[in-house]
């Protein structure tokens, strides 16, 4: 199905060197707009990380952070994740390929990644909770939990995102609409492995360092 | 998970919420009667409600952000009402604690910004040549989404109670144990659901901007208002996930008892008042640069010349954005940060003042030796510059630490920045509201009924807040619900609530001005009625779904100008008519809109299940457009031509 330019003010909306996802005005523009959205999910986390750092030491006579993190349990969580991202990067290789099976393959596998990580996180918080270390304790854990948990739903909303573009690919075929969801898509998910580089630094290893 | 009705569900015991509760009725019947009696239900569906035209969606907003002018104005004139005179008690405390708080919030959340989107809406594509909004359906969404906040917030003071604690809803006060209930809940999940929609619309605009201008318009080309709007766009950006978190994270302390701004868990009630205006500073400059824009464009229309020190204009924007980061703390010097802390911002925030300052040079600078009309909108923006220019040097007073120790939380503050946003923003909404009226309807607003508007309002706004600064040197503090006799407040109190009443007549007069000019107001059949400079004259008015029948190529800045005086028709002007691609109306954004409704109005009482129904619905719309596919249509080239020939164009 063709997807044709909002308008293409004389400049020509099929470009041969464009990858399939590029190939409309349309696609061209809402590439662009995530972009700028991501911008704008880098001010929110941001704003969280910043709450975090200025609350982490705020026990309230609680547990602290050295006390609940274990080292397993965050290295697995995080190599799993930065996995993740490494074979949504094959995905869209095989979607420069237009190989369907090759990204239905690849994405598939990092859901399941992503499905892993998500069963690791939400084991994590129950155990913390079991100690008796909630959101209500303390400031620290309070901002905790909303900067690892809002990362958290970021990567569920991923994996529902992304199931949902799998399905289309599979009705539908490599076209250039599916292929701006599946890069779109796959834009999102490196994305919130990045913010897990600084939630793995800034939480986790200066949690149990200091 | 319960369902507790709280015990005054329907707020109760003030005869003047029974007065609103009668009126709103009333209004939701007449509204109901009319449409079903001139069978306008099926209309008001297929031309607004699932609109995505960026035209109509800046009408919507418009008609919205008067309404809230209107409310928020009956706010302000109650609240002059019982300042008026000492020992008044037309209100109690509480009740003038509320009627503030709903002053400002909306002042600022559900009249400024609205206004300046709607006029962002008719405007921008039409200036950059181009045929709609990057993101169309998205458009649809943010309009839909601030209306939906806009509604929750008005319904609160009915149903639950009004949100209190003013409308920088500081901690603790905001806290749940200072202010337990349903009112701060609303004041939360309304901002936050307009707050979504305000993001998107900076997205929007950003990628619109910058990749759908027509040929040859390079960004040292633009219109200034477009400028304008594109770095607020930016600095929407960049703000609005702040506000976003602070607003999330103080729900979150309310309805699940975490520490964020609470001491008792370790946590910290100053973070609020950071965050809130990490966001509230550049707030004011997303509101006041896009006004900023249409001063440029009305003074150099009616001063018939071209915009003196354009490059300087647009610098002095790009500088004005980044420094409005770095101000903050000025809101909060006396909170006892330090002579270090309180000497930087002090002195960021005057810095701000240098480009302003040259703002307002080009302004006069446009003016001197010009041809200059005197119409409404050009009455607005010269009657702009000594109301900023007041507002602007007591900000430089207020902007000087020591000083505010003084000054802090008095009237004089209050006066400073009612003279910056009205005299800034109000008077560029009312400006770009005259100004762009033909292009919306297709006819003028009666000059000579805008001019009385135009007086009674400057004069009063002037009558109103001038006295302010003097008593607030006498001490009179903001949010003071009365004060006592002997204390030499009496006459300016009194002179500034008959200035509030001159303002609430020339409001009156320029509804009326609306209802009349329907009627006999001039037609605009030229689709260049103020012999403009820019793109959007060089249409008919209104101007037609698509805009532009061919995509204007630019060469120079101020393009329709040039245009006219070349008289020559251009080549792409005789380049033959080709299908245009226009997206489909989707009632979507409507039908989200009131899911989000529900979540809020669910979250507002802590019925959670109502808040997941809500939120289901809301990811039910979004799940239904990631599938959709069939989003568009084309305009034949015969309907074109058929609709430029009956506006008179070949």
């Amino acid at each position: 199905m063709a997807e044709h330019a909002l308008q293409t003010h004389g400049k020509s909306t099929e470009k041969s060197a464009l990858p399939l996802e590029y190939s409309t005005e349309e696609s061209r523009l809402k590439i662009f707009g995530f972009w700028v959205f991501l911008g704008a999910e880098i001010v929110l986390f941001a704003s969280l990380f910043a709450t975090y750092l200025v609350l982490a030491g705020r026990t309230a006579g609680g547990p602290t952070a050295k006390e609940l993190f274990e080292v397993k349990d965050f290295m697995m969580e995080t190599i799993i994740l930065l996995t993740s991202s490494f074979t949504c990067g094959l995905g869209t290789l095989a979607l420069r390929n237009r190989s369907k099976g090759g990204i239905l393959f690849w994405y598939i596998v990092t859901l399941l990644l992503g499905l892993s990580f998500i069963g690791l996180e939400v084991t994590e918080f129950i155990h913390y909770v079991g100690e008796g270390a909630t959101i209500q304790r303390s400031a620290f854990l309070s901002g905790f939990f909303i900067l690892v948990g809002t990362h958290g739903a970021h990567v569920s909303l991923g994996i529902l995102w992304m199931t949902l573009i799998l399905i289309q690919l599979i009705q539908r075929g490599v076209t250039a609409a599916t292929a701006r969801r599946v890069f779109i898509v796959g834009l999102y998910w490196h994305f919130l492995d990045v913010v897990w580089i600084f939630i793995f630094t800034l939480v986790y290893l200066m949690g149990v360092a200091y | 998970m319960g369902f507790h009705l709280p015990k005054n569900f329907f707020v109760t015991g003030e005869p003047m919420i029974y007065v609103a509760d009668v009126l709103s009725v009333l209004t939701i019947a007449g509204i109901v009667f009319v449409l079903t009696y001139y069978k306008k239900w099926k209309w008001l569906w297929d031309e607004w409600l699932t609109t995505v035209d960026h035209k109509k969606i800046g009408i919507m907003y418009l008609i919205s952000s008067l309404l809230m002018l209107f409310r928020g104005g009956i706010d302000g004139l109650l609240m002059r009402t019982q300042l008026a005179l000492p020992n008044l008690h037309i209100l109690d405390a509480e009740h003038y604690n509320q009627i503030f708080t709903a002053h400002g919030t909306i002042m600022i959340f559900f009249m400024a910004m609205p206004f300046i989107f709607g006029l962002m809406n008719v405007a921008v594509p039409l200036q950059i040549g181009a045929r709609d909004v990057a993101f169309p359906y998205l458009n649809a969404v943010s309009f839909w989404l601030f209306f939906a906040g806009c509604m929750l917030f008005n319904i609160a003071f009915m149903i639950g109670g009004a949100p209190d604690a003013g409308w920088t809803n500081y901690t603790p006060l905001a806290g749940s144990d200072l202010a337990p209930g349903p009112g701060i809940n609303y004041y939360l999940l309304s901002l936050q659901i307009s707050g979504i929609g305000s993001l998107m619309t900076g997205i929007n605009f950003l990628v619109t901007i910058l990749k759908m201008r027509a040929p040859g318009m390079t960004l040292m080309r633009m219109p200034m208002f477009t400028w304008s709007v594109l770095i607020t766009s930016i600095i929407i950006i960049f703000a609005f996930p702040v506000l976003t978190v602070a607003l999330a994270l103080l729900t979150i302390d309310r309805l699940f008892g975490s520490h964020f701004f609470t001491i008792a868990g370790g946590g910290e009630p100053m973070m609020w008042a950071n965050l809130f205006w990490i966001w509230g500073h550049p707030e004011v400059y997303i509101v006041v640069l896009p006004a900023f824009g249409i001063f440029s464009e009305v003074i150099s229309t009616f001063a018939r010349k071209r915009l003196f020190g354009y490059g300087a204009m647009v610098y002095s924007m790009v500088v004005i954005s980044a420094v409005s980061f770095l101000t903050w703390v000025h809101h909060f010097f006396t909170m006892g940060a330090g002579p270090a802390v309180n000497s930087f911002f002090s002195i960021s925030t005057m810095a701000i003042a240098i480009p302003t300052g040259v703002k307002v040079f080009n302004w006069l600078f446009t003016l001197y030796k010009g041809r200059i009309e005197f119409t409404t909108p050009m009455l607005w923006a010269v009657g702009f510059i000594p109301t900023f220019l007041i507002g602007g040097l007591t900000g430089v007073m207020l902007a000087v630490a020591p000083a505010d120790y003084q000054y802090h939380n008095s009237y004089f503050l209050i006066s400073h920045f009612h003279y910056v946003l009205v005299g800034g923003t109000v008077f560029g909404c009312l400006a770009g509201l005259y100004y762009w009226w033909p292009k919306m309807f297709g006819f003028k607003l009666d000059e000579r009924q805008g001019k009385w508007a135009f007086w009674l309002f400057n004069i009063g706004f002037n009558v109103c807040f001038f006295p302010q600064y003097f008593v607030g040197l006498m001490g009179m503090t903001r949010r003071m619900y009365t004060y006592p006799e002997g204390l030499g407040w009496t006459p300016y109190n009194f002179i500034s609530t008959v200035g509030a009443y001159m303002m609430g007549v020339g409001f009156l007069i320029m509804v009326y001005n609306i209802l009349y000019s329907v009627r006999h107001g001039e037609r605009d059949l030229t689709g260049d009625i103020w012999n403009g400079r820019t793109l959007e004259w060089s249409i008919s008015s209104p101007a037609p779904h698509y805009n532009f029948a061919r995509i204007p190529e630019v060469d120079d800045l101020d393009a329709w100008w040039h245009m006219k005086q070349r008289k020559r028709k251009q080549p792409w002007e005789l380049r033959p008519l080709k299908p245009i691609h226009m997206p489909n109306n989707s009632g979507r954004p409507f039908i989200m809109s009131i899911w989000f409704f529900i979540a809020g109005f669910g979250l507002v009482f802590e019925w959670y299940w109502m808040g997941i129904i809500g939120l289901l619905g809301v990811l039910y719309c979004m799940l239904k457009r990631s599938f959709e596919y069939d989003d568009h249509h084309y305009i034949q080239v015969d309907e074109i031509e058929r609709t430029e020939s009956a506006a008179g164009r070949a």
